[in-house]
């Protein structure tokens, strides 16, 4: 039994050492912000990997706390917005008094205003984690976003505060005038907050937070303070938040009290959970697919975020691992070599499984039009085809969509269900 | 002192509307440990079926059937969604709850549209009931404050003298010893759950057209509704009331005396500056009572959890 228990902890000891195999998910991350700008150069696209970088440090810092340490916050877009807001002040008084000050080091004084509220809020909110903390990170939420309209010196009440960055001190010359010189400077900040972020989760205080979420009592048997370690983790994360807010003040010149919203807090911890809160780079997926979902989706339909709300929904039932989670799952199978036993059954299923999504989009696109669009207005395009919205033919198309893929993806689940044992279990092993 | 009466029913009324919802989700809370953050969205479902109801068959229908058809609509959430999530444990129950809500209100957005419905008081109730120093109370707050009391004292009949009460109790205390003196627990959880949200129907029903049937209204109202259970003490049935009519009163009463908060600097010995624009307090010397009014509730909240973390009336914390 101790030997057992000692391989144990030998297979969940970090290695010692920096291998190459393990820096090589670092070295092309790295390589791939690199290029991408040239690979994609056009402005719309920059912005949308300026907001996708923004998101990614927001969504690791949130998932510092949820994933790591076990604590649900509904009010963590205060950090990320009082950080930004400190910025934007900072960016001002350089216009104004001319302080020699490089725009590039601005994200770090937002980290510090963060970690300074969170040292305050964390005072009393990190003495219980679970429901209590839950609650008070909401109260505390709604009071600072609520304070936006009051305190119009700080927030700029309704229309907010915005600034300009290029005033700064030129940084080797450079003055940010371009998207694409910002890009670079949040893809730094992106990377340098990332790293950092999962050497904090490789630390003996990011190690507690594990064992502080998973089992309180037992950690403080073991001499640690469960609510110190949460107030670490708490505070981590608000500095982190705070770099985000730093990052949104730069790339977007301006800041709204809506930036401090409940509908912030709640998008933040939707993205996270969608990534997947178990793994570290959870976090990464979920804000690069939630971006891609926001710009594609809001462009072809008005409803995406009821599409976006049910995705949520159904991935809390279903898939609590997240989209990461999903993707690891597969790793036993890849180690088997037997992940080509997966990819017909696969096919089989997913594809009826789209075309049953399809189908009730189809149905619930016309649904909307016919509710909502101007009396006499039957006309209506969905999938590059433009149709009689109250033709009862499109509604049957959509529903024998709908209902043969269903039926199509029940058909062949036992297969996909035989196919994943097969792939899992080891050749000539009693199964 | 007009006005003190006109607040204090204002107040009351505002209190008791909470009390419907605050009652269903502590309840809920106490029984299955679950802060149900949909609980308002349930009451936004209830003024829109009854709105939609009232199209056909007027108002009075609707104040039985949407409560009813909400009530189903809850008891399948507990089956088919909560049941499911609660092996995962209690972080996911409420990151469901939170997911359930943004999809409730997009789906009404979906069919009722972003703007407020016209969804009004029925005929038979549109008049003054009577004045008090020229100010008229609509006879349609007397009712709702009516409704309100007669519900509260059913749930009390039903909790304490009738048998189902009685095994809801023990089953709120020990889950464990009824299931093993045979009672269905995970039944009896779904009907509270059930009977939870259809009191947010009725809440719903009654309050839409006081207050407006608009998407937002779950979110406006449903934060408040936290706050309140939590200062009233979490699974406190009577610290729900307390807190609910403490609320209600503290925000109605703040919404109308226009005090200015430049008397309190002048007070301290602090002189108006000539230019305000210029002053980094001019915030403090413009605010006003009613101003910040709304987040007295979020205030009074965060004061209660620092200095008596279990609430008001509550006796664990959760």
């Amino acid at each position: 039994m101790t030997q057992t228990a000692q391989e144990r902890a030998h297979v969940s000891a970090p290695a010692s050492g920096i291998t190459l195999s393990r820096l090589m998910p670092w070295i092309i991350a790295i390589l791939f912000l690199l290029i991408m700008p040239i690979l994609f150069g056009s402005n719309s696209a920059i912005t949308i990997m300026n907001q996708m970088m923004i998101t990614i440090v927001f969504a690791l810092a949130y998932n510092m706390l949820l994933g790591q340490g076990g604590m649900l916050s509904f009010g963590h877009a205060v950090y990320m917005g009082v950080g930004g807001f400190m910025c934007m002040h900072i960016i001002r008084m350089v216009e104004k008094y001319g302080i020699p000050l490089p725009l590039p080091v601005l994200p770090l004084f937002g980290g510090l205003f963060g970690l300074g509220l969170a040292m305050i809020i964390g005072s009393f909110s990190t003495r219980k984690a679970g429901t209590v903390f839950a609650m008070i990170s909401l109260g505390i939420g709604e009071l600072i976003a609520a304070c936006s309209v009051i305190i119009v010196v700080f927030f700029g009440g309704e229309e907010g505060i915005s600034g300009d960055r290029t005033y700064g001190l030129p940084f080797f010359g450079i003055e940010f005038l371009q998207q694409k010189e910002v890009y670079y400077l949040l893809a730094f900040w992106t990377v340098l907050s990332t790293i950092l972020m999962y050497l904090f989760s490789r630390t003996p205080v990011g190690r507690m937070a594990n064992a502080v979420r998973d089992n309180p009592e037992r950690a403080e048997f073991l001499g640690y303070s469960a609510r110190w370690v949460r107030y670490f983790s708490f505070c981590a994360s608000g500095f982190f938040a705070g770099i985000a807010g730093g990052m949104f003040a730069i790339n977007y010149e301006i800041l709204t009290g809506e930036q401090l919203s409940l509908i912030q807090s709640g998008a933040i911890l939707l993205i996270t959970f969608l990534g997947g809160v178990g793994l570290f780079f959870g976090p990464i997926i979920g804000a690069i697919v939630f971006t891609l979902l926001q710009t594609v989706l809001s462009l072809q339909t008005e409803i995406w975020q009821l599409y976006v709300g049910a995705l949520f929904v159904a991935a809390v039932m279903f898939f609590p691992g997240g989209l990461a989670g999903v993707l690891m799952m597969h790793v036993p199978a890849i180690r088997l070599g037997k992940l080509h036993l997966l990819i017909v059954p696969y096919i089989r299923t997913l594809v009826p499984a789209v075309l049953c999504i399809i189908g009730v989009a189809v149905i619930l696109e016309i649904l909307f039009h016919v509710r909502h669009s101007a009396p006499g207005d039957n006309e209506m395009t969905l999938f590059w085809i433009t149709f009689d919205s109250h033709n009862p033919v499109a509604w049957a198309i959509g529903a024998v969509l709908a209902l043969g893929g269903f039926w199509l993806a029940r058909m062949s689940a036992p297969d996909l269900r035989d196919a994943w044992h097969r792939a899992n279990t080891l050749d000539g092993g009693a199964a | 002192m007009d006005l003190v009466v006109i607040n204090l029913i204002d107040g009351l009324v505002t209190g008791l509307l909470l009390f419907l919802l605050s009652s269903g989700l502590t309840l809920i809370f106490s029984m299955m440990g679950v802060l149900n953050f949909a609980h308002a969205s349930f009451y936004m479902l209830g003024a829109y079926f009854a709105y939609q109801i009232s199209l056909y068959v007027g108002f009075w229908p609707g104040l039985i059937i949407a409560p009813v058809l909400v009530g189903v609509l809850g008891a399948l959430v507990e089956r088919y969604g909560l049941r499911r999530v609660h092996q995962y444990g209690h972080v996911p129950e409420l990151i469901f709850t939170f997911g359930l809500a943004l999809l409730i209100e997009e789906i009404v957005q979906f069919f009722w549209g972003k703007n407020i419905v016209p969804f009004e008081e029925p005929a038979a109730l549109q008049f003054a009931l009577f004045n008090i120093g020229g100010n008229a109370v609509p006879a349609y707050k007397v009712f709702m404050i009516f409704v309100a009391i007669a519900i509260f004292l059913g749930l009390l009949y039903v909790l304490t003298k009738t048998r189902v009460g009685m095994i809801i109790q023990a089953a709120l205390s020990y889950p464990k010893t009824v299931e093993a003196l045979g009672h269905n627990v995970p039944l009896i959880f779904m009907g509270v759950f059930g009977v939870g949200t259809a009191l947010a129907g009725v809440a719903g029903v009654i309050a839409g057209p006081v207050l407006g049937t608009f998407p937002g209204m779950a979110f406006l109202l449903g934060s408040i509704v936290f706050v309140t259970i939590v200062i009233g003490g979490l699974g406190s049935l009577f610290g729900a009331l307390v807190a609910s009519l403490l609320i209600g009163w503290l925000t109605t009463f703040a919404a109308t005396y226009n005090f200015e908060f430049a008397s309190i600097l002048t007070a301290f010995g602090m002189e108006r500056p000539e230019d305000l624009s210029e002053s980094y307090l001019r915030d403090l010397w413009v605010l006003t009572l009613p101003q910040i009014g709304p987040i007295l509730p979020y205030l009074l909240m965060v004061l209660i959890l620092v200095v008596r973390p279990y609430g008001l009336f509550g006796k664990r914390d959760a």
